[in-house]
């Protein structure tokens, strides 16, 4: 194994060599890869080809069965969106972003959620129940909660499910004004969207 | 804020969360209150004419053993559905407080079908003395504490609600006998040291190894 | 490794042991002056529920170290001692009943506080198997066994106590027993016993393992290749 330098500064997060098994089902082999600060990683692949995974070993909601990975910061600086919204079905927007924004000691909350929630559409449903939302509003509100506390690192697991044009475009908005400033590693099926954005690419077999 | 604030905060968040989802649902709580009821009423059908007091005081226990595992079954439904779970665990809070908010909230409504369960006890069988009362108490303590942790586990199983049973009865032994023998025995004291004891080793237990539970 | 080799020699020590133990216990220990023959059985009885707990005891360290360090191989031998440890249980109680049987004319007693404990924590371990086999494999398996079987080992102590407390107002214990006072001969025998049985029980572990860990080699091989 090529011995990447995985203590070089400037890298947020690298991987080598990563590999996920679930008992007999090897979902991730020989995975290598390396992010800088300030880069913005596109993941590409077919179904099943396990980005889904990847992604949440870089989130921490995994461990590699074999391979290094590291990741710079706690779970202070990461922001993740996953295939499910990770959010309180009988809580309300507002309420939702309270308790995780108290969670992770956001400082001015109340504001954050509220800009937020405006940037996202979501302010006028804002006391209404997620259960009561559609497909795509859920997804803004995934996306809320994983900016609300301004992470330094945004793990995407395919960010754009589900929503339309708008709010397509208030997330491609939001990754521009970012990008750059903050590291964003991000999985999809439409790459030529963030094609600008991106700084790098990993395809998965 | 200091390390202790910020986790008792979290806690009562976590807690404020799942009483304000409970009020608002209004699933479980009805349940475990009519459940306790009827089981009480069922016994009265069960046991025979000329059944000693002692005898009905340990199907009381039964009720509230069974009550909690109704509650217990139902915990984790609100982090299951929308994956709130891991929500909670990539925030940077602690894991245990995670668990010790959880078993804060069943046993809020714990002590509240036992609030109904003792009452319609009195009324229907025999009455019951302070220290049957300490008793009930120090074991829901147990109860939720374990179960907590038990229907965390249970929740990663595919058989679902139907193995925390399983897994809970043979830890809710010791419990039963503590609470019974509060109740009837004449050196109730000794029994509630007993429960504190259980209480104690496991409230720790749980606390220290729920962070395994729910993380990889 | 060079265990790997003595696995043989142990098992012919082992049975050699037993062998010898069968015969300390059947013929040559004295018989008992108030329960007879059937005391007899008390020569392996005892040794077995010790093994027993032996093997919970050790499933709970090998899962503590799972947690602590981590490692598959672990999991692995948590899982073998845990099993161990059950059948072991299941042999207390066949053979607490037979004893019951023998001394008392009742094939159970509530009032044996050995072996309502062992029925508790035999539903306790079986109920670890339901949960280990409705888990689908991987990181989390392992981790919520060895929680469980970390509870398993604090269970031991507390159901202990909580059924001495039961006996107060349950039952009244209407048969008890005490252990033999035993002879030098008897001890020697006892000790005999315990030794192969607690030898026993170690070398299952091992070809369990081995069966366990020559599966794992298999699937991971059938894995590379396909």
């Amino acid at each position: 194994m090529t011995a990447l330098d995985l203590d070089e500064v400037g890298f947020v997060v690298r991987g080598q060599g990563l590999e996920k098994r679930y008992g007999r089902k090897r979902v991730l082999r020989g995975v290598s890869f390396a992010l800088p600060r300030g880069g913005f990683l596109v993941v590409t692949g077919a179904n099943g080809a396990g980005k889904t995974t990847l992604l949440r070993l870089v989130a921490g909601l995994a461990a590699p069965t074999r391979g290094v990975l590291k990741v710079t910061g706690d779970r202070r600086d990461l922001g993740f969106v996953g295939h499910e919204p990770l959010v309180y079905h009988e809580l309300t927007a507002l309420e939702n972003l309270e308790l995780f924004g108290r969670l992770y000691r956001v400082a001015d909350r109340r504001e954050r959620s509220g800009m937020l929630l405006e940037r996202f559409g979501l302010w006028d449903v804002r006391s209404d129940r997620v259960s009561s939302y559609s497909r795509g509003m859920v997804q803004r509100l995934a996306l809320c909660r994983a900016l609300l506390h301004d992470p330094a690192l945004l793990v995407l697991d395919e960010p754009f499910t589900a929503l339309d044009e708008n709010g397509a475009g208030v997330l491609d908005a939001e990754l521009a004004s970012v990008a750059g400033e903050r590291t964003i590693m991000l999985s999809t099926h439409d790459p030529a969207r963030i094609a600008t954005l991106a700084t790098d690419r990993l395809v998965l077999a | 804020m200091s390390s202790l604030t910020l986790y008792a905060s979290d806690v009562a968040a976590l807690m404020r969360k799942d009483l304000r989802l409970e009020l608002r649902a209004r699933d479980t709580l009805p349940a475990m209150l009519l459940f306790v009821l009827s089981t009480l009423v069922v016994f009265h059908f069960a046991l025979p004419t000329g059944t000693s007091d002692d005898a009905a005081y340990g199907l009381l226990w039964i009720a509230i053993v069974f009550t909690a595992l109704l509650g217990l079954a139902r915990a984790w439904a609100p982090e299951r559905e929308g994956g709130a779970l891991d929500g909670l665990v990539l925030a940077p809070c602690d894991r245990s407080a995670i668990w010790l908010g959880k078993t804060l909230a069943v046993f809020v409504f714990l002590t509240a079908a036992e609030l109904v369960a003792l009452p319609a006890f009195a009324l229907f069988f025999a009455p019951v003395d302070l220290v049957a009362i300490a008793g009930v108490v120090l074991a829901s303590v147990g109860i939720c504490a374990v179960g907590s942790l038990l229907a965390a586990m249970a929740a990663a199983s595919r058989g679902r609600e139907v193995i925390l049973p399983l897994l809970f009865l043979p830890l809710a032994i010791p419990l039963i006998v503590g609470g019974v023998g509060a109740g009837i025995s004449p050196q109730g004291a000794t029994y509630l040291s007993f429960l504190a004891l259980y209480d104690l080793i496991f409230a720790i237990l749980a606390w220290a190894t729920f962070e395994y539970v729910i993380t990889e | 490794m060079s265990s790997r080799n003595n696995l043989p020699v142990l098992a012919f020590a082992t049975t050699a042991l037993l062998g010898i133990a069968v015969v300390l216990a059947l013929l040559v220990a004295p018989e008992d002056v108030d329960q007879g023959v059937s005391q007899r059985i008390f020569y392996f009885h005892v040794p077995i529920a010790l093994t027993a707990y032996l093997c919970f005891g050790l499933g709970a360290w090998k899962a503590l170290r799972l947690l602590s360090v981590g490692g598959e191989r672990r999991d692995l031998e948590s899982y073998t001692w845990i099993h161990q440890g059950t059948i072991f249980g299941a042999l207390t109680l066949i053979t607490g009943s037979i004893w019951a049987k023998a001394s008392w004319g009742v094939w159970w007693s509530w009032g044996s506080n050995q072996l309502v404990l062992f029925l508790v924590l035999f539903l306790f371990y079986c109920a670890y198997f339901m949960l280990r086999f409705s888990v689908d494999e991987g990181a989390r398996r392992e981790r919520i066994c060895a929680v469980y079987a970390l509870f398993g080992v604090a269970l031991i102590p507390v159901s202990f106590f909580a059924i001495r407390l039961a006996s107060d107002f349950i039952h009244p214990t209407v048969f008890t027993r005490e252990g033999p006072q035993m002879t030098g001969t008897m001890f020697g025998s006892f000790l005999v016993c315990w030794a192969g049985i607690t030898l026993l029980a170690y070398v299952m572990y091992r070809i369990e393992l081995v069966g366990k860990r020559t599966d794992a080699n298999l699937r991971e091989l059938r894995e590379a290749l396909s």
